[in-house]
Protein backbone atom coordinates (compact mmCIF):
# COMPACT_ATOMS: atom_id res chain seq x y z
CA UNK A 1 0.00 0.00 0.00
CA UNK A 2 2.73 2.19 0.49
CA UNK A 3 4.59 1.21 -3.03
CA UNK A 4 1.73 2.99 -4.48
CA UNK A 5 1.43 6.54 -3.08
CA UNK A 6 3.31 9.09 -4.64
CA UNK A 7 4.68 12.04 -2.54
CA UNK A 8 4.58 15.66 -4.12
CA UNK A 9 8.15 16.60 -5.32
CA UNK A 10 8.74 19.23 -1.74
CA UNK A 11 7.24 16.66 0.71
CA UNK A 12 11.12 15.18 1.22
CA UNK A 13 12.49 18.31 2.18
CA UNK A 14 9.80 18.58 4.49
CA UNK A 15 11.56 19.16 8.72
CA UNK A 16 10.30 16.83 10.79
CA UNK A 17 11.17 16.31 14.44
CA UNK A 18 11.72 13.16 16.00
CA UNK A 19 12.30 14.41 19.67
CA UNK A 20 12.85 17.58 21.04
CA UNK A 21 15.45 18.23 23.84
CA UNK A 22 14.39 18.02 27.18
CA UNK A 23 14.16 21.92 27.66
CA UNK A 24 10.57 21.20 26.25
CA UNK A 25 11.06 23.75 23.32
CA UNK A 26 10.72 22.66 20.14
CA UNK A 27 13.47 25.36 19.01
CA UNK A 28 16.14 22.87 18.96
CA UNK A 29 14.32 19.99 18.73
CA UNK A 30 16.02 16.77 16.97
CA UNK A 31 14.60 16.61 13.47
CA UNK A 32 14.80 14.51 10.58
CA UNK A 33 17.91 16.65 9.25
CA UNK A 34 19.22 16.23 12.54
CA UNK A 35 19.17 12.33 12.20
CA UNK A 36 21.01 12.59 9.06
CA UNK A 37 23.86 15.28 9.92
CA UNK A 38 24.58 12.47 12.65
CA UNK A 39 24.18 9.90 10.74
CA UNK A 40 26.41 11.29 7.65
CA UNK A 41 29.12 12.44 10.59
CA UNK A 42 28.55 9.23 12.58
CA UNK A 43 29.22 7.06 9.46
CA UNK A 44 32.62 9.48 8.67
CA UNK A 45 34.11 8.86 12.27
CA UNK A 46 33.68 4.92 11.91
CA UNK A 47 35.18 4.95 8.94
CA UNK A 48 37.83 7.07 9.92
CA UNK A 49 37.91 5.32 13.15
CA UNK A 50 38.50 1.54 11.22
CA UNK A 51 41.05 3.07 9.15
CA UNK A 52 43.21 4.96 11.20
CA UNK A 53 42.93 2.17 13.99
CA UNK A 54 46.14 0.57 13.07
CA UNK A 55 48.28 3.11 11.00
CA UNK A 56 50.44 0.51 9.18
CA UNK A 57 52.90 1.12 6.83
CA UNK A 58 51.50 -1.13 4.34
CA UNK A 59 47.75 -0.41 4.18
CA UNK A 60 44.53 -2.05 4.25
CA UNK A 61 41.56 -1.07 2.52
CA UNK A 62 40.23 1.30 4.14
CA UNK A 63 43.77 3.00 5.24
CA UNK A 64 44.18 3.03 1.30
CA UNK A 65 41.12 5.01 1.41
CA UNK A 66 41.47 7.75 3.76
CA UNK A 67 44.84 8.37 2.46
CA UNK A 68 43.54 9.04 -1.14
CA UNK A 69 41.17 11.12 0.69
CA UNK A 70 43.64 13.05 2.92
CA UNK A 71 45.88 13.10 -0.59
CA UNK A 72 43.18 14.63 -2.80
CA UNK A 73 42.38 17.55 -0.34
CA UNK A 74 46.03 18.07 0.80
CA UNK A 75 46.95 18.69 -2.82
CA UNK A 76 44.22 20.98 -3.72
CA UNK A 77 44.94 23.08 -0.77
CA UNK A 78 48.58 22.98 -1.43
CA UNK A 79 48.13 23.79 -4.98
CA UNK A 80 45.53 26.56 -3.99
CA UNK A 81 46.99 28.48 -1.43
CA UNK A 82 50.62 27.45 -1.19
CA UNK A 83 52.48 26.43 1.66
CA UNK A 84 50.68 28.79 3.93
CA UNK A 85 47.54 26.83 3.54
CA UNK A 86 48.41 23.82 5.62
CA UNK A 87 46.88 25.07 8.71
CA UNK A 88 43.49 25.51 6.83
CA UNK A 89 43.92 21.57 5.18
CA UNK A 90 41.71 20.00 8.66
CA UNK A 91 38.88 22.47 7.65
CA UNK A 92 38.66 21.92 4.32
CA UNK A 93 38.95 18.31 4.63
CA UNK A 94 36.24 18.23 7.14
CA UNK A 95 34.57 20.53 4.95
CA UNK A 96 34.88 18.11 2.25
CA UNK A 97 34.28 15.38 3.23
CA UNK A 98 30.79 16.30 5.27
CA UNK A 99 29.42 17.69 2.35
CA UNK A 100 30.35 14.49 0.37
CA UNK A 101 29.00 12.67 2.68
CA UNK A 102 25.74 14.54 3.28
CA UNK A 103 24.81 14.44 -0.52
CA UNK A 104 25.70 10.81 -1.10
CA UNK A 105 23.67 9.44 1.79
CA UNK A 106 20.90 11.71 0.36
CA UNK A 107 20.68 9.64 -2.57
CA UNK A 108 20.02 6.27 -0.73
CA UNK A 109 16.28 5.46 -1.00
CA UNK A 110 14.17 5.47 1.93
CA UNK A 111 13.09 1.67 3.47
CA UNK A 112 9.60 1.16 2.16
CA UNK A 113 7.20 1.89 4.58
CA UNK A 114 9.10 3.78 7.73
CA UNK A 115 7.33 6.96 9.01
CA UNK A 116 8.52 10.30 6.82
CA UNK A 117 10.71 11.19 10.17
CA UNK A 118 12.73 8.67 8.86
CA UNK A 119 12.91 8.81 5.09
CA UNK A 120 16.00 9.84 3.40
CA UNK A 121 17.25 13.54 3.85
CA UNK A 122 19.96 15.98 2.76
CA UNK A 123 20.99 18.15 4.89
CA UNK A 124 22.57 20.33 2.35
CA UNK A 125 19.71 20.75 0.30
CA UNK A 126 18.31 23.24 2.58
CA UNK A 127 19.70 27.05 2.18
CA UNK A 128 20.28 27.67 5.45
CA UNK A 129 23.13 24.62 6.18
CA UNK A 130 24.74 25.50 3.14
CA UNK A 131 24.74 29.11 3.88
CA UNK A 132 26.19 28.52 7.61
CA UNK A 133 28.87 26.36 6.16
CA UNK A 134 29.31 29.03 3.54
CA UNK A 135 29.10 32.16 6.14
CA UNK A 136 31.90 30.13 8.36
CA UNK A 137 33.96 30.11 5.36
CA UNK A 138 34.07 33.76 5.02
CA UNK A 139 33.89 34.81 7.89
CA UNK A 140 37.43 32.72 8.57
CA UNK A 141 38.56 34.37 5.32
CA UNK A 142 37.84 37.98 6.40
CA UNK A 143 38.87 37.58 10.21
CA UNK A 144 42.42 35.71 9.06
CA UNK A 145 42.73 38.38 6.12
CA UNK A 146 42.76 41.15 8.87
CA UNK A 147 44.62 39.01 11.24
CA UNK A 148 46.94 38.37 9.04
CA UNK A 149 47.42 40.95 6.34
CA UNK A 150 45.89 43.99 8.36
CA UNK A 151 44.63 46.97 6.21
CA UNK A 152 46.71 45.47 3.58
CA UNK A 153 43.37 43.23 3.27
CA UNK A 154 41.55 45.70 1.80
CA UNK A 155 43.86 45.77 -1.25
CA UNK A 156 41.89 43.07 -2.19
CA UNK A 157 39.51 45.83 -3.48
CA UNK A 158 42.51 47.79 -5.16
CA UNK A 159 43.52 45.77 -7.79
CA UNK A 160 47.22 46.87 -9.06
CA UNK A 161 47.75 48.29 -12.31
CA UNK A 162 44.69 49.90 -13.74
CA UNK A 163 44.76 53.19 -15.75
CA UNK A 164 43.48 55.56 -13.05
CA UNK A 165 39.81 55.69 -14.02
CA UNK A 166 38.86 52.44 -13.81
CA UNK A 167 39.59 52.61 -9.75
CA UNK A 168 36.02 54.89 -10.20
CA UNK A 169 34.31 51.50 -10.72
CA UNK A 170 36.29 48.63 -10.32
CA UNK A 171 36.68 48.55 -5.98
CA UNK A 172 32.77 49.03 -6.09
CA UNK A 173 32.99 46.00 -8.31
CA UNK A 174 34.77 43.97 -6.00
CA UNK A 175 33.03 44.78 -2.45
CA UNK A 176 30.21 43.48 -4.28
CA UNK A 177 31.68 40.46 -6.27
CA UNK A 178 33.17 39.85 -2.36
CA UNK A 179 29.45 40.01 -0.71
CA UNK A 180 28.25 38.23 -2.96
CA UNK A 181 30.45 34.96 -2.27
CA UNK A 182 28.68 33.38 0.60
CA UNK A 183 25.60 33.36 -1.51
CA UNK A 184 26.54 32.02 -4.37
CA UNK A 185 28.66 29.32 -2.64
CA UNK A 186 25.74 28.42 -0.39
CA UNK A 187 23.17 28.82 -3.29
CA UNK A 188 25.00 26.73 -5.63
CA UNK A 189 25.66 23.66 -3.59
CA UNK A 190 21.87 24.16 -2.19
CA UNK A 191 20.44 24.63 -5.47
CA UNK A 192 22.13 21.71 -7.24
CA UNK A 193 21.13 19.40 -4.27
CA UNK A 194 17.32 20.42 -4.51
CA UNK A 195 17.11 20.52 -8.38
CA UNK A 196 18.26 16.94 -8.50
CA UNK A 197 16.25 16.14 -5.78
CA UNK A 198 13.45 17.58 -6.96
CA UNK A 199 14.35 16.23 -10.79
CA UNK A 200 14.72 12.76 -9.20
CA UNK A 201 11.02 12.77 -7.03
CA UNK A 202 9.21 13.93 -10.17
CA UNK A 203 10.64 11.08 -12.61
CA UNK A 204 10.18 8.60 -9.92
CA UNK A 205 6.09 10.08 -9.18
CA UNK A 206 5.53 10.08 -13.26
CA UNK A 207 6.31 6.23 -12.55
CA UNK A 208 4.52 5.56 -9.59
CA UNK A 209 1.32 7.86 -11.16
CA UNK A 210 1.19 5.26 -14.41
CA UNK A 211 1.56 2.08 -12.63
CA UNK A 212 -1.01 3.19 -10.12
CA UNK A 213 -3.05 3.87 -13.32
CA UNK A 214 -2.79 0.57 -14.61
CA UNK A 215 -4.13 -1.30 -18.10
CA UNK A 216 -1.95 -0.19 -20.99
CA UNK A 217 -1.16 3.50 -19.46
CA UNK A 218 1.74 1.30 -17.06
CA UNK A 219 3.89 0.75 -20.30
CA UNK A 220 4.13 4.72 -20.10
CA UNK A 221 5.68 4.36 -17.01
CA UNK A 222 9.11 2.79 -18.65
CA UNK A 223 9.94 6.01 -19.91
CA UNK A 224 10.03 8.06 -16.64
CA UNK A 225 11.81 4.77 -15.14
CA UNK A 226 14.63 5.16 -16.74
CA UNK A 227 14.71 8.72 -16.81
CA UNK A 228 14.87 8.58 -12.84
CA UNK A 229 17.50 5.63 -13.49
CA UNK A 230 19.91 8.09 -15.37
CA UNK A 231 19.01 11.50 -13.00
CA UNK A 232 19.86 8.82 -10.16
CA UNK A 233 23.53 8.33 -11.41
CA UNK A 234 23.45 12.17 -12.74
CA UNK A 235 22.96 12.95 -9.23
CA UNK A 236 25.65 10.98 -7.75
CA UNK A 237 28.32 13.17 -10.13
CA UNK A 238 26.77 15.96 -8.68
CA UNK A 239 26.67 14.95 -5.36
CA UNK A 240 30.60 14.25 -5.70
CA UNK A 241 30.83 17.54 -8.04
CA UNK A 242 29.52 19.60 -5.72
CA UNK A 243 31.70 18.90 -2.62
CA UNK A 244 34.68 19.08 -4.53
CA UNK A 245 33.26 22.46 -6.05
CA UNK A 246 32.71 23.61 -2.47
CA UNK A 247 36.19 22.61 -1.30
CA UNK A 248 37.64 24.15 -4.27
CA UNK A 249 36.27 27.44 -4.11
CA UNK A 250 36.76 27.22 -0.14
CA UNK A 251 40.44 27.20 -0.83
CA UNK A 252 40.82 30.02 -3.27
CA UNK A 253 38.60 32.44 -1.07
CA UNK A 254 41.29 31.16 1.62
CA UNK A 255 43.95 31.68 -0.54
CA UNK A 256 42.70 35.26 -1.11
CA UNK A 257 42.80 35.88 2.91
CA UNK A 258 46.48 34.36 3.12
CA UNK A 259 47.72 36.47 -0.12
CA UNK A 260 45.67 39.94 -0.20
CA UNK A 261 48.49 42.13 0.76
CA UNK A 262 51.18 40.61 -1.94
CA UNK A 263 50.03 42.60 -4.46
CA UNK B 1 13.98 -3.88 18.36
CA UNK B 2 11.78 -1.17 21.11
CA UNK B 3 13.88 1.30 21.03
CA UNK B 4 13.27 1.84 16.94
CA UNK B 5 9.44 0.75 17.61
CA UNK B 6 9.70 4.17 20.19
CA UNK B 7 11.66 6.16 17.83
CA UNK B 8 9.18 5.61 14.82
CA UNK B 9 6.26 5.75 16.80
CA UNK B 10 7.63 9.21 18.18
CA UNK B 11 8.63 10.34 14.66
CA UNK B 12 4.58 9.26 14.08
CA UNK B 13 3.30 11.34 16.29
CA UNK B 14 5.65 14.37 15.43
CA UNK B 15 4.92 13.81 12.15
CA UNK B 16 1.04 14.71 12.85
CA UNK B 17 2.15 17.35 15.06
CA UNK B 18 3.81 18.89 11.93
CA UNK B 19 1.76 18.31 9.52
CA UNK B 20 -0.87 20.32 11.54
CA UNK B 21 1.44 23.26 11.75
CA UNK B 22 2.65 23.24 8.06
CA UNK B 23 -0.89 23.38 7.11
CA UNK B 24 -1.65 26.37 9.78
CA UNK B 25 1.50 28.24 8.74
CA UNK B 26 2.56 28.98 5.33
CA UNK B 27 2.55 25.91 2.15
CA UNK B 28 5.68 27.45 0.65
CA UNK B 29 9.28 25.65 0.19
CA UNK B 30 10.39 24.01 3.39
CA UNK B 31 13.32 25.42 3.13
CA UNK B 32 11.98 28.87 3.42
CA UNK B 33 10.28 28.19 7.21
CA UNK B 34 12.23 30.12 9.61
CA UNK B 35 10.97 27.88 12.11
CA UNK B 36 13.32 25.31 11.73
CA UNK B 37 16.65 27.22 11.09
CA UNK B 38 17.90 27.47 14.64
CA UNK B 39 17.36 23.78 15.22
CA UNK B 40 19.63 23.26 11.91
CA UNK B 41 22.08 25.39 12.93
CA UNK B 42 22.19 23.88 15.96
CA UNK B 43 22.52 20.30 15.13
CA UNK B 44 25.45 21.17 11.66
CA UNK B 45 27.52 22.99 14.61
CA UNK B 46 27.23 19.69 16.86
CA UNK B 47 27.63 17.56 14.25
CA UNK B 48 30.48 19.63 12.20
CA UNK B 49 32.00 20.94 15.62
CA UNK B 50 32.41 17.29 16.90
CA UNK B 51 33.67 16.16 13.32
CA UNK B 52 36.62 18.81 12.76
CA UNK B 53 37.64 18.18 16.03
CA UNK B 54 38.39 14.41 15.82
CA UNK B 55 39.35 15.48 12.38
CA UNK B 56 42.65 18.21 13.89
CA UNK B 57 43.22 15.66 16.99
CA UNK B 58 42.74 12.06 16.12
CA UNK B 59 42.58 11.23 12.34
CA UNK B 60 44.18 13.36 10.59
CA UNK B 61 47.16 13.51 12.54
CA UNK B 62 47.42 9.52 12.32
CA UNK B 63 47.16 9.47 8.48
CA UNK B 64 49.62 12.00 8.01
CA UNK B 65 51.74 9.84 10.54
CA UNK B 66 51.20 6.67 8.61
CA UNK B 67 52.11 8.42 5.18
CA UNK B 68 55.30 10.14 6.69
CA UNK B 69 56.09 7.13 8.40
CA UNK B 70 56.28 5.13 4.56
CA UNK B 71 57.78 8.23 3.04
CA UNK B 72 60.89 8.12 5.65
CA UNK B 73 60.58 4.36 5.23
CA UNK B 74 60.94 4.12 1.77
CA UNK B 75 63.91 6.83 2.16
CA UNK B 76 65.76 4.34 4.59
CA UNK B 77 65.47 1.81 2.44
CA UNK B 78 66.68 3.33 -0.96
CA UNK B 79 69.16 5.05 1.78
CA UNK B 80 70.67 1.17 2.65
CA UNK B 81 70.38 -0.28 -1.05
CA UNK B 82 72.56 2.57 -2.03
CA UNK B 83 74.76 2.00 0.99
CA UNK B 84 74.62 -2.26 0.00
CA UNK B 85 75.45 -1.00 -3.37
CA UNK B 86 78.62 0.73 -2.14
CA UNK B 87 80.04 -1.96 0.07
CA UNK B 88 79.30 -4.33 -2.91
CA UNK B 89 81.17 -2.13 -5.29
CA UNK B 90 84.00 -1.57 -2.42
CA UNK B 91 84.09 -5.36 -1.91
CA UNK B 92 84.50 -5.90 -5.97
CA UNK B 93 87.39 -3.34 -6.17
CA UNK B 94 89.19 -4.92 -2.65
CA UNK B 95 88.21 -7.92 -4.58
CA UNK B 96 90.26 -7.30 -7.76
CA UNK B 97 92.90 -5.55 -5.88
CA UNK B 98 93.96 -8.72 -3.95
CA UNK B 99 93.56 -10.57 -7.28
CA UNK B 100 95.83 -8.63 -8.85
CA UNK B 101 98.06 -8.43 -5.72
CA UNK B 102 98.05 -12.31 -6.05
CA UNK B 103 99.40 -12.25 -10.15
CA UNK B 104 101.74 -9.88 -8.88
CA UNK B 105 102.92 -11.87 -6.09
CA UNK B 106 102.65 -14.80 -7.91
CA UNK B 107 104.90 -13.42 -11.10
CA UNK B 108 107.45 -12.13 -8.99
CA UNK B 109 107.87 -16.32 -7.21
CA UNK B 110 107.98 -17.32 -11.08
CA UNK B 111 110.68 -15.02 -11.44
CA UNK B 112 112.40 -15.34 -8.10
CA UNK B 113 112.06 -19.03 -8.74
CA UNK B 114 113.27 -18.65 -12.17
CA UNK B 115 116.60 -16.60 -11.19
CA UNK B 116 117.54 -19.19 -8.28
CA UNK B 117 117.28 -21.80 -10.76
CA UNK B 118 119.50 -20.17 -13.14
CA UNK B 119 122.14 -19.45 -10.42
CA UNK B 120 121.98 -22.89 -9.17
CA UNK B 121 121.86 -24.19 -12.61
CA UNK B 122 125.05 -21.58 -13.05
CA UNK B 123 126.94 -22.98 -9.91
CA UNK B 124 126.74 -26.32 -10.90
CA UNK B 125 127.65 -26.17 -14.11
CA UNK B 126 130.75 -23.64 -13.10
CA UNK B 127 131.59 -26.43 -10.23
CA UNK B 128 131.42 -28.91 -12.95
CA UNK B 129 133.57 -27.09 -15.73
CA UNK B 130 136.12 -26.54 -12.60
CA UNK B 131 136.09 -30.28 -11.95
CA UNK B 132 136.48 -31.30 -15.62
CA UNK B 133 139.32 -28.81 -15.60
CA UNK B 134 141.26 -29.97 -12.71
CA UNK B 135 140.74 -33.67 -14.52
CA UNK B 136 141.28 -32.28 -17.71
CA UNK B 137 144.38 -30.42 -16.10
CA UNK B 138 145.65 -33.86 -14.74
CA UNK B 139 145.43 -35.60 -17.36
CA UNK B 140 147.50 -33.62 -19.60
CA UNK B 141 150.22 -33.70 -16.54
CA UNK B 142 150.28 -37.31 -17.07
CA UNK B 143 150.44 -36.97 -20.49
CA UNK B 144 152.79 -34.70 -20.19
CA UNK B 145 155.02 -36.98 -17.52
CA UNK B 146 154.71 -40.35 -19.80
CA UNK B 147 155.77 -37.89 -23.02
CA UNK B 148 158.96 -36.64 -21.34
CA UNK B 149 159.15 -40.77 -20.36
CA UNK B 150 158.98 -41.60 -23.21
CA UNK B 151 161.72 -39.28 -24.53
CA UNK B 152 163.88 -39.85 -22.51
CA UNK B 153 163.19 -43.93 -23.07
CA UNK B 154 163.77 -42.87 -26.63
CA UNK B 155 166.65 -41.84 -26.16
CA UNK B 156 168.27 -44.25 -23.68
CA UNK B 157 167.39 -46.40 -26.95
CA UNK B 158 168.78 -44.50 -29.44
CA UNK B 159 171.84 -44.01 -27.57
CA UNK B 160 172.01 -48.19 -26.74
CA UNK B 161 171.27 -48.50 -30.27
CA UNK B 162 174.10 -45.62 -31.11
CA UNK B 163 176.52 -47.74 -29.06
CA UNK B 164 175.51 -51.41 -30.48
CA UNK B 165 176.11 -49.37 -33.56
CA UNK B 166 179.52 -47.61 -32.94
CA UNK B 167 180.59 -51.23 -31.47
CA UNK B 168 179.45 -52.98 -34.32
CA UNK B 169 181.87 -50.95 -36.42
CA UNK B 170 184.53 -49.89 -34.69
CA UNK B 171 184.45 -52.67 -32.25
CA UNK B 172 184.89 -50.17 -29.41
CA UNK B 173 182.27 -49.25 -27.54
CA UNK B 174 181.41 -45.40 -26.50
CA UNK B 175 180.76 -45.22 -22.83
CA UNK B 176 177.06 -44.31 -22.35
CA UNK B 177 177.54 -40.64 -21.36
CA UNK B 178 178.70 -39.73 -24.72
CA UNK B 179 176.54 -41.91 -26.67
CA UNK B 180 173.79 -39.96 -24.64
CA UNK B 181 175.58 -36.74 -25.14
CA UNK B 182 175.94 -37.54 -28.88
CA UNK B 183 171.91 -38.44 -29.22
CA UNK B 184 170.96 -35.05 -27.10
CA UNK B 185 173.16 -33.05 -29.46
CA UNK B 186 171.67 -34.66 -32.20
CA UNK B 187 167.71 -34.35 -31.00
CA UNK B 188 168.94 -30.29 -29.86
CA UNK B 189 170.04 -29.44 -33.65
CA UNK B 190 167.21 -28.10 -36.33
CA UNK B 191 166.28 -30.36 -39.04
CA UNK B 192 167.66 -30.02 -41.73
Amino acid sequence: MYGFRAEGPMEQFEIIPIFSLPTGSNLLAFTNSALWMVIGTSAIIVFFFAATRRAALIPGRLQSMAEVFYEFVSDLVRDTIGPEGRKFFPYVFTLFIWILVSNLFGLFPSLPGVPHGLHTFTPTSHLIVTLALAMLTISIVIIYGFWKNGLGFLKLFWPPGLPWPMYILIPAIEVISFLSRPLSLAIRLFANMFAGHVILKLFAGFVVSLLSAGGAVMLFGIAPFFGAIAVTALEFLVAVLQAYVFAVLTCIYLNDAVHAADH
Amino acid sequence: MSVFAIVTNAAAAAEEAQAHAAEASSAGLPQLDPAWWPSQLFWLAITFGILYWLMTTRFLPAIAGAIEERRDRIADDLDQAGDFKRQAEDAESAYNQSLADAKAKAQAIAADTRTEMDNEIAALQAETDAELAKQVAAAETRIGEMKAAAATKVGEAAAQTARAVVETLIDEAPTEEAASRAVADAAARPEG
